[in-house]
């Protein structure tokens, strides 16, 4: 491998960018013409806003809640996601944003609501459960009051900190600090099945976490018992919040992928895929097929890393170490595989926007190779040693159930809702990466439970490994690895050395920073966990205005006080386990 | 070296009077750091035996370090890597894993704290008892590595005392594993003395 090889020979003629220069999706005449139709059936006061990627709809604060319960009733019913925009020189300082997903329809839809500071919006926790968390979670960090909700504290920062953090007039290492007398008691709310049960038991409350060996990082789980039987619980986040969205707008545009690696890290490729994808698409831009071919096979190797973990881990607090240590050697050759490439096991941050940072290395498919003809025989074998295992199946058949009603509700995706029966899977909906051209199946489980979940992972991983055979076989296409634009690629250092216009590329590209045009877009990808969407907004200037991210664990890590109210302690320990809840991507 | 008969077969580190441990010493069994031969010149009178003891116990403190993992983010996937089947850290004796701090003696902060979390930190240490060591893991525990942010804690010196820093981001297990061996070395040649 040379550096040579990573860029193209023809040298770029496109147009330069101009700054500030507004962003035109590729899709805009579509979700236009679609968000006409759905304005059409709503309010009149709800008023379109063209030219966006996704059908986009302003809607005034006092209808949100109608406009929302009328497109559940249309078929949008997965609330995918809620976030915050702040523009601080706008009358209406804020934007609260919706996204909605249909399944049937496969199709996205976008609310604004304009929010003036001091204003309150009507709660939509009633509509959909999963907003329960996210309108916490934009009071946390912009201060938005949510009229009617049941619950209104901060989320991700502590009880002593003050402001609002997402805010622009926020300074980003603004700290406070948080002593132990601070702490306040959380007092779980008994379920109303369980309020006037008598019993013989004393009921006892219970704090598992923040450092509990069966968190896996850092949740605080406090649960009501009676007796063994939970009948109240209650859920905290927060405890890992590392302000991944307000560093972003401190950064340049290729400086967040390091951070991206951080959300979910136990497949962080997968969330640089998201990232890069996402600010390519707002580029404007594609990555070389060589570039696409290899990010979608160290995806997949991801994939299987991230399952083995879960499992792993999961069968570990059931008392299975044996499956961890088995495990663990295959996902170390994984990562031994990411070295390879570019020098980093866990945290690779490989790619770049426009393409990736270093080529593969020349046995890049030889290695693959011989880890799809060895993976299928480790996963066959654990399968073998629990899934038909009187102990281990009936601790999981049945526990931590939810219903595929109560799961679209929160938002789930990824394995968890598959395992609710829903095949929803980005890599089918919204093919990237040419998933759409791979022969493979979405693995769905019946049932909701425990058992339904290790069952979908064990055949996601099998899925992968068909994609990855088939990967390997078309072989690694020819070229560069990186796009041939000096406004996004770093020239070669040969040619920064010897010649004056490449000298004059770095110099910019690296005192600039990539310059997207101005406008907002989002994308998404297949996470371990489900939808990993990266929405990022673009003022022209070198550093992202927002990024957001949609963490697929935070709505499923939300249901989990519901789905272990009236079980037992160790079934709540097996049903989180297979949850797969990664502390990072949790709380941003 | 031809290893010496032992004089003394009845004790535990059989060694001949005024010699250094490391010529008589079978190998690899009684190798005790921070004893040159002039010291043990100096201490073959009566004061031999006190000293003996605090450093048998520091050797042996060393040797079985219990850890607890206060693992928050990305590092404790790479504690994971170094105590399962690949790097294996039973070879040096550490893998006796504790999630109560009442049974550990070697807190190994792994992950980014965060305000959040830094009281329950402490608490934590604090629960630990005597003798505790304390390995900050990755560069976000050091210093808050590149999360210069309103709620992430720059450093958990901050917090409590650290006894070795791992640097990194995530260190490799390999480094972790560098860190605990040089953790032992400090505790075997008597560096660390508190309460």
């Amino acid at each position: 491998m040379s550096t040579l090889t990573k860029f193209s020979s023809i040298p770029y003629t496109g147009p330069a960018p101009t700054n500030r220069q507004p962003y035109v999706p590729v899709d805009a005449p579509a979700a236009d013409a679609r968000g006409a139709e759905l304005k059409a059936e709503l309010p009149e006061s709800v008023a379109q806003e063209a030219g966006q990627d996704l059908p986009t709809l302003v809607v005034p604060k006092e209808d949100i809640v109608s406009v929302l319960g009328n497109l559940k009733s249309a078929g949008y019913n997965l609330p995918l996601d809620l976030w915050g925009v702040d523009y601080p020189r706008r009358e209406q300082r804020f934007d609260v944003m919706y996204q909605l997903y249909s399944i049937d329809k496969n199709e996205r839809v976008r609310l604004k609501v304009p929010v003036a500071e001091g204003e309150k919006v009507p709660t939509a926790s009633g509509v959909f459960k999963g907003y329960d968390w996210y309108e916490r979670e934009v009071f946390d960090m912009y201060g938005v009051r949510f009229d009617g909700h049941p619950n209104l504290r901060r989320i991700l920062t502590h009880e002593m900190f003050q402001g609002h953090a997402l805010r622009k007039d926020y300074d980003p290492g603004q700290r406070w600090l948080l002593s132990e007398k601070d702490i306040s008691v959380l007092t779980p709310k008994v379920a109303p099945q369980f309020e006037n049960v008598d019993t013989d038991f004393e009921r006892v409350t219970l704090n598992l976490g923040p450092s509990h060996p069966a968190t896996h990082g850092t949740l605080r789980i406090v649960v009501t018992l009676d007796g063994e039987t939970i009948i109240g619980a209650d859920t905290e986040i927060g405890y890992l919040h590392r302000c991944f969205e307000k560093m972003s707008e401190t950064h340049t545009y290729q400086q967040v992928i390091p951070y991206t690696d951080r959300l979910n890290y136990c497949s962080a490729i997968i969330n640089n895929v998201g990232y890069c994808l996402t600010v390519e698409k707002l580029l404007g831009i594609q990555a070389p097929e060589r570039a696409q071919h290899i990010r979608l096979m160290l995806s997949e190797f991801m994939r299987i890393a991230d399952h083995i973990i879960c499992i792993g881990t999961n069968l570990v607090d059931m008392g299975a170490l044996t499956n961890f240590w088995y495990l663990f050697q295959p996902r170390e050759e994984i990562l031994g595989l990411v070295e390879s490439c570019c020098g980093a096991r866990l945290l690779p941050s490989y790619l770049r926007i426009g393409g990736l940072a270093l080529d593969a290395p020349a046995d890049f498919l030889r290695n693959c190779q011989t880890l799809v003809d060895k993976l299928p025989k480790f996963i066959d074998e654990v399968e073998r040693l629990v899934m038909r295992n009187r102990i281990f199946t009936d601790r999981v058949q049945g526990v931590g159930v939810i219903s595929p009603a109560d799961a679209l509700s929160y938002g789930f995706t990824g394995p968890c809702l598959r395992a609710c029966g829903i095949p929803f899977d980005v890599r089918k909906s919204n093919p990237y990466l040419g998933y759409e051209t791979y022969d493979w199946q979405v693995p769905v489980a019946e049932g909701g439970d425990t058992y339904a979940r290790f069952l979908v992972r064990f055949e996601e991983m099998r899925q992968s490994l068909r994609i990855l055979q088939q990967a390997i076989n078309r072989g690694l296409p020819a070229g560069p690895v990186m796009v041939d634009n000096p406004y996004v690629a770093l020239p070669p250092k040969e040619k920064v050395y010897n010649e004056m216009e490449s000298l004059i590329y770095h110099f910019k590209l690296i005192m600039h920073g990539i310059q997207p045009p101005v406008g907002e877009t989002y994308f998404q990808v297949e996470g371990g966990n489900g939808e990993v969407g990266f929405y990022v907004v673009s003022d022209g200037t070198k550093n992202p205005y927002r990024v957001r991210v949609r963490p697929p664990c935070f709505p499923i890590f939300e249901a989990y006080a519901e789905m272990i109210t009236g079980q037992t302690i160790p079934d709540a320990i097996a049903a989180l386990g297979s949850l797969n809840i990664i502390a990072g991507e949790l709380d941003h | 070296m031809p290893v010496k008969r032992i004089e003394h077969p009845e004790s535990i580190i059989p060694r001949q009077v005024g010699v250094a441990p490391g010529e008589v010493a079978e190998k690899g069994l009684l190798t005790l750091p921070g004893e040159s031969e002039r010291e043990v010149e100096d201490l073959a009178g009566a004061s031999y035996l006190t000293t003996r003891v605090d450093t048998l116990v520091n050797w042996a403190r060393g040797n079985s370090l219990w850890p607890l993992p206060f693992g928050t983010a990305c590092c404790a996937i790479e504690f994971m890597s170094m105590v399962s089947s690949h790097y294996d850290i039973a070879r040096f004796g550490a893998e006796v894993v504790r999630f109560s701090p009442r049974q550990a003696d070697l807190l190994i902060v792994a992950g980014t704290i965060v305000d959040k979390i830094a009281p329950v930190l402490k608490k934590i240490y604090e629960q630990m008892p005597e003798p505790k060591y304390v390995i900050s893991m990755g560069a976000c525990a050091c210093s808050g590595g590149f999360y210069r942010a309103y709620h992430v804690v720059q450093g958990i010196d901050e917090i409590i005392p650290v006894d070795i820093w791992v640097p990194g981001c995530p260190p490799t297990p390999e480094g972790l594993m560098y860190g605990i061996l040089k953790l032992a070395e400090k505790i075997k040649r008597g560096e660390i003395k508190r309460g």
